[in-house]
């Protein structure tokens, strides 16, 4: 499961939903109101209302459960939040996450995987990386 | 009020243990859309030798918000949530959160500094389990806005 430096060791697309946003604050006890009412994302100057960037942040470093399978551990992973992603209450919003192996470790057994994350061509999380070890 | 600078250094008492469930465990995994049996499944999370199922990477984002309510709640603070914006987050791992854990955090305020009209904020939460073996820290970067407008 080492990669070589370069390979795309997983990719996906994320469909959210205003629903989305609702089970993410009930899962994580994240309510701030910009999360799911338009009336309030408004009054404070947001373009609309706002997927928590927490739960990018999850869903891009998820992409990688398939390809870590039974070995293979996060033991950090670090993201800068430097897009909003505004989920349209009808046509919600697609994330794109591409992740990439930027520093393999092979006798170690460690990567650093770089995450790109996108939503309408635009990259949402910068510095998103996640390194990982494999028993 | 700005943010108080006397913050640089503050280290918060221990937040009160937070008993990760088996169904909250899998109810972030459902809404992080991570689909592994090992979020879900005990006997998936066992035969990888973990005691119960796994939380996905970012779940200690739930204990280091206890910490976050510890740093609006202080008076001298000068911070206040509907100016604070989320720049950075990171989580550095001793190894991961199972269902069953009883995870303690402890907050220290780690640096100030102004950025344009605004205050960044990072602060670490080093998180424990019951028997004080470290699992993980999670750092956290806000930008606290003037409060001008």
């Amino acid at each position: 499961m080492i990669p070589a430096v370069g390979d795309v060791v997983a990719e996906r697309t994320v469909h959210l939903t205003r629903e989305s946003l609702v089970r993410y604050a009930g899962a994580s006890g994240d309510f701030n109101a910009i999360h799911y009412r338009d009336d309030i994302a408004q009054a404070v100057g947001l373009p609309g209302v706002l997927a928590h960037g927490m739960l990018t942040m999850g869903v891009a470093v998820s992409t990688l459960d398939p390809w870590l399978g039974s070995s293979g551990v996060v033991t950090e992973y670090g993201v800068r939040f430097t897009r909003p992603v505004v989920v349209d209450p009808e046509s919600g919003a697609d994330v794109t996450v591409v992740a990439k192996a930027a520093e393999v470790d092979a006798e170690a057994r460690t990567a650093r995987i770089d995450l790109t994350v996108t939503h309408n061509g635009t990259t949402v999380l910068g510095k998103a990386q996640v390194r990982v070890r494999f028993e | 009020m700005p943010v108080n600078p006397e913050l640089v250094g503050r280290v918060f008492p221990p937040t009160s243990p937070y008993l990760v469930g088996r169904e909250k465990v899998r109810e972030f995994a459902r809404a992080v859309f991570a689909e592994d049996r090992q979020h879900f499944d005990p006997e998936a999370a066992r035969a990888r030798g973990f005691a119960d199922v796994v939380a996905p990477p970012t779940f200690a984002i739930v204990v280091q918000e206890q910490t976050l309510a510890q740093l609006l709640g202080e008076q001298d603070s000068g911070i206040v949530l509907e100016h604070v914006l989320h720049a950075e987050q990171r989580f550095r791992y001793s190894r991961p959160i199972v269902a069953g854990d009883e995870l303690t955090a402890t907050l220290t305020v780690s640096g100030i500094r102004a950025l344009g009209g605004n205050t960044m904020v990072t602060s670490d939460a080093e998180v424990r389990d019951a028997a004080g073996e470290h699992v993980v820290t999670t750092t956290s970067v806000l930008v606290v806005g003037g409060g001008d407008s």
